[in-house]
C-alpha cells in the first residue's frame, strides 16, 4: 500500500445540470428553491435527475454531470483520468479547478491546485510575450516577485526568446502553447491539472513537456492529475488511472488495466469475450500453458501502439509419449467479438512443432492493420484436418491504444470508426 | 480514565485531521464571506489588470488617450448650449461650461464604473471558465483603471481653469479641496457595487444589460449633473425634488463640483449619508458577487 500523504480527497461529489434552454421556467425553479431554502427544506430539483448518458433520451430536465465521485489522490502521484466525451471528465477539473462549484459534496486538498484546463488563459494579443508571461503568471496565482525570479527559465524553456517582446496576435499557435505552458510548469503549484494541452506543439515539445510533467512528480514531488485522450500518453505517464463513464468513476492501479476498461465501455454493450477452453475427448498431446504478450524487447506488456511488433510467447505442456508434427492456428477477435485475422503456421507458414519436444513456442505479429481496442486471441493446437489437441478462445488479449503510424496526429479511428488499416500509398 | 484519555486522544486527532486541510470546496458557504484576505493575496494580479486595461485601449489608434478628451468637452459645449444658453439655467456664477465640464468628469466616472463592472461575468466568461482567481480582482481593476482615465480629464478641467483664471474669472479657493477623493472614493464604491450587483444578475437573466444602457444616461438626468441642485429645488414638481435631493449621486456630484469651483457649503450629515449609502452598496454588491461567482459558469 502506498503511504505517501493524501494531498486531495474527493468526497461523494456530484454535480447536477439543468438541460435544455434557460428560459421561462428558470425563473419559476429560482422562485420554488428559494421558498424551499428559507423553509429551512431541501432543494427540490435535486431528488430529480439521471445519469449522464449522452446519447439516451432522458426524462428528467435534469442530469447528473457526475454522481457521488470519491477518491483520494497522493502527492507526488500522476493520476490519469479518462473517458469519453461527455462522461463528466471536464466537470471533475473544473470543480477540481474551482471554477464552478460542486451541488453536493466536497473537496478538500492540502495544497495550492493550479489548473491547465486550456492554455493561453488569459493571453492577451496587443501585448508582449514577455507582458503575458508575467499577466498569465498571476492569473495562476504567483505574486510578481515570483515570476520576475523564474522569467528567465520560462522563456528559455519555451523557447520563444526570439519573439518575446513581440505582441502575442502575431505568435503562431503553437508558440502561444509553448509560452503557455511555460508559465505554467515553472508555476509550482502542489496539485496541477493537466487537460489536453499537449495535443498542440511540435513533437520536440511534446517530449519536453512530458519531461518537465515526470520532474515535476517524481523529482519534486508534487502531483499531477492529467487527462488525455492520447492513451498512450496517459500509458506512459500515469500509475493510477481514473476512468469516467457517465459521471461515474472507476479507478484502476495501473494505466494498462484502466485502457482495456476504457475500450470495453467505449462499444455499447460489448462484453469482454468469455474464456472457453474447449474440452477435447481423449485428451492426450500437447495443451496450451499460458500465452504471453511481450515487446520486441521480450518484456511482459499489454498495450501497444499501432503498427508496434507484438511478440506471443506460448507455454506449452508436452507430451513426451506422442510425438506428433503439429501445428498452431491464431485467431485474433477484437472487442465486438468478429473474427479479424487469422494465421496458422502449418498450411500458411509451414511451420511445424514436435509435440514431444517443444515446450515453449515465439511468434511475433505485425499490429499495423489493428485500429485502436482490445483484442483477444483464440489459440488451436492441431493437425490440420486429423485432431485438435487444444482449443483456447480468449486466451490471451492485449489492446492497442494508439495509432497514428505516420505521426500525423490525426486520430482517424475515433472518427471514422474502421474496423482495420490498411496501408496505402497516394500517388 | 483510560476511557478518557482515549475520547481525548480522538479528540486531538479530529481536530489535526480537520487543521491540515488547506481549503475546502464544498457545495456550501457562509453568506458573509467577503474573501479580503484572498483578494490582498491577489494584488499583483489587480496591478497587471490595471496596465492591461490602460495600455491596450488604445493600441494601434493614432491620438491614443487623446480621446478620453474629446467625449467630455463636446458634452460640455453642447449642455452649455442647450441648458444654460437655451435653457437659461443659472450656475451661481460660475462660467456654465466649467460648470458643466466639472459634472461630467465626475458623472462619467461614475457611469464608467458602473458600465464597466455589469458586464464582469458575461464579459470575462472565456477566462472565468478556465481558471480561478478572486472574481472580484476583475471589477476592481475596471474602477481602478478607469481612474487613469478621470485623472485626463481631471487634468483638462484644471486646463479649462487656469484659462477662465487668466480671463478673469475669481472663485476662490478652500480647504474643502481635501474633500475630492473622498468624492471619488464614493463614487467607485457605488458604480462598483451598482455594477457587481447587475453583473450577478445578467449571468441568468439577461435583460439586464438592455436596461442598463438607457438606465445610466437618464438616471444622469436625475443626478444633479447638466444642473445646481438649488435650481432643482426651485423649478422640479415636489416628488422629483425629493427624490434629486436623496438621491446620493447628486449630493456627490454636487459636492464634487462645490469643492472644485468651491460653490455651495457642505455639511458633516450629507457627508456621511452619501458614504454610507456607498459602503452599504459596495458590500451587498460584494456578498451577491461572491456568491454568483461559484457556480455563474453553468449558467451565463
Amino acid at each position: 500500500m502506498d503511504d505517501r500523504e493524501v494531498i486531495l480527497k474527493v468526497e461523494n461529489l456530484s454535480k447536477q445540470y439543468r438541460l435544455g434552454l434557460v428560459g421561462t421556467g428558470t425563473l419559476s425553479h429560482d422562485f420554488n428553491r428559494w421558498w424551499h431554502r428559507i423553509r429551512g427544506k431541501e432543494d427540490p430539483y435535486l431528488k430529480i435527475g439521471e445519469t449522464n448518458d449522452r446519447s439516451t433520451k432522458g426524462e428528467s430536465e435534469y442530469v447528473w454531470a457526475l454522481r457521488d465521485i470519491n477518491f483520494e489522490v497522493r502527492r507526488g502521484e500522476v493520476l490519469g483520468i479518462i473517458g469519453k466525451n461527455g462522461a463528466g471528465k471536464s466537470t471533475l477539473l473544473k470543480i477540481l479547478s474551482r471554477v464552478t462549484s460542486p451541488t453536493t459534496g466536497s473537496i478538500k486538498t492540502k495544497g495550492r491546485i493550479a489548473s491547465l484546463l486550456e492554455v493561453g488563459t488569459g493571453f492577451h494579443g496587443e501585448m508582449t510575450g514577455r507582458e503575458n508571461i508575467y499577466l498569465n503568471g498571476a492569473i495562476l496565482g504567483m505574486t510578481k516577485k515570483e515570476i520576475t525570479a523564474k522569467i528567465d527559465e520560462i522563456i528559455e524553456f519555451s523557447g520563444c526568446e526570439r519573439y518575446i517582446d513581440t505582441p502575442v496576435k502575431r505568435y503562431s499557435s503553437g508558440m502561444t502553447v509553448r509560452l503557455a505552458f511555460a508559465v505554467a510548469a515553472f508555476l509550482e503549484p502542489d496539485i496541477l491539472i493537466v487537460d489536453e494541452v499537449l495535443a498542440v506543439g511540435d513533437a520536440e515539445f511534446q517530449k519536453k513537456a512530458i519531461g518537465k510533467m515526470q520532474d515535476i512528480s517524481s523529482g519534486e514531488g508534487r502531483t499531477v492529475l492529467f487527462v488525455s485522450h492520447n492513451l498512450s500518453m496517459i500509458a506512459s505517464l500515469c500509475g493510477r488511472t481514473v476512468v469516467l463513464k457517465n459521471g461515474e468513476i472507476n479507478i484502476f492501479p495501473s494505466a494498462n488495466d484502466a485502457i482495456k476498461n476504457y475500450f470495453l465501455f467505449n462499444d455499447r454493450g460489448a462484453i469482454p469475450n468469455p474464456n472457453i477452453r474447449l474440452e477435447i475427448p481423449n485428451s492426450r498431446g500437447p495443451k496450451i500453458l499460458e500465452c504471453a504478450t511481450l515487446n520486441f524487447q521480450n518484456q511482459l506488456k499489454e498495450t501497444f501502439d499501432g503498427g508496434e511488433k507484438i511478440r506471443f510467447k506460448l507455454s506449452i505442456k508436452r507430451d513426451k509419449n506422442i510425438s506428433v508434427k503439429f501445428s498452431i492456428v491464431c485467431f485474433i477477435y477484437n472487442q465486438s467479438e468478429n473474427l479479424v485475422a487469422v494465421s496458422s503456421s502449418g498450411k500458411m507458414n509451414n511451420v511445424q512443432y514436435d509435440s514431444a519436444i517443444c515446450n515453449s513456442v515465439l511468434f511475433e505479429l505485425n499490429s499495423t492493420p489493428l485500429v485502436p481496442g482490445n483484442y483477444s486471441m483464440r489459440i488451436v493446437l492441431h493437425i490440420p484436418g486429423e485432431h485438435n489437441f487444444d482449443d483456447w478462445t480468449n486466451c490471451s488479449s492485449f489492446s492497442i491504444i494508439q495509432h497514428d503510424i505516420l505521426n500525423t496526429g490525426f486520430q482517424f479511428h475515433s472518427i471514422w470508426k474502421p474496423q482495420l488499416y490498411l496501408e496505402v500509398e497516394w500517388f | 480514565m483510560n476511557y478518557a484519555k482515549f475520547n481525548q486522544m480522538k479528540l486531538e486527532k479530529s481536530f489535526d485531521e480537520k487543521e491540515d486541510w488547506l481549503y475546502e470546496i464544498s457545495a456550501k458557504q457562509p453568506l458573509f464571506d467577503f474573501k479580503f484576505k484572498e483578494i490582498w493575496r491577489y494584488r499583483d494580479l489587480l496591478m497587471l489588470f490595471v496596465k492591461r486595461d490602460i495600455i491596450t485601449v488604445y493600441k494601434q489608434t493614432i491620438l491614443g488617450p487623446l480621446w478620453f478628451l474629446v467625449q467630455p468637452l463636446f458634452t460640455s459645449v453642447i449642455f452649455t448650449l442647450v441648458f444654460n444658453n437655451l435653457g437659461s439655467i443659472s450656475t451661481g456664477g460660475v462660467p456654465a461650461f466649467l460648470f458643466n465640464l466639472a459634472g461630467i468628469t465626475a458623472w462619467n466616472y461614475f457611469a464608467a464604473c458602473l458600465s464597466g463592472t455589469s458586464n464582469t461575468f458575461r464579459a470575462n466568461a472565456g477566462i472565468f471558465g478556465k481558471v480561478y482567481f478572486p472574481r472580484v480582482i476583475t471589477p476592481l481593476s475596471i474602477t481602478l483603471s478607469g481612474l487613469f482615465r478621470f485623472g485626463i480629464q481631471l487634468f483638462i478641467f484644471i486646463v479649462f481653469y487656469v484659462v477662465y483664471y487668466f480671463q478673469g474669472m475669481r472663485l476662490g479657493f478652500s480647504w474643502k479641496i481635501i474633500l475630492l477623493p473622498y468624492y471619488i472614493l464614493c463614487m467607485a464604491l457605488m458604480g462598483l457595487g451598482l455594477g457587481m450587483t447587475i453583473s450577478a444578475m445578467t449571468t441568468k437573466y439577461r435583460d439586464l444589460t438592455v436596461l442598463v444602457g438607457f438606465a445610466t444616461s437618464l438616471l444622469m438626468y436625475l443626478s444633479a449633473v447638466p444642473y445646481p441642485l438649488s435650481e432643482a429645488k426651485e423649478k422640479f414638481p415636489d416628488w422629483v425634488v425629493d427624490y434629486v435631493v436623496w438621491n446620493p449621486l447628486s449630493q456627490i456630484i454636487e459636492g464634487f463640483r462645490g469643492v472644485l469651483l468651491n460653490q455651495s457649503g457642505t455639511d458633516g450629515l450629507t457627508l456621511s449619508y452619501v458614504g454610507g449609502i456607498s459602503l452599504l452598496l459596495f458590500l451587498t454588491g460584494l456578498v451577491i458577487f461572491n456568491r454568483t461567482e461559484r457556480s455563474f459558469i453553468d449558467t451565463v
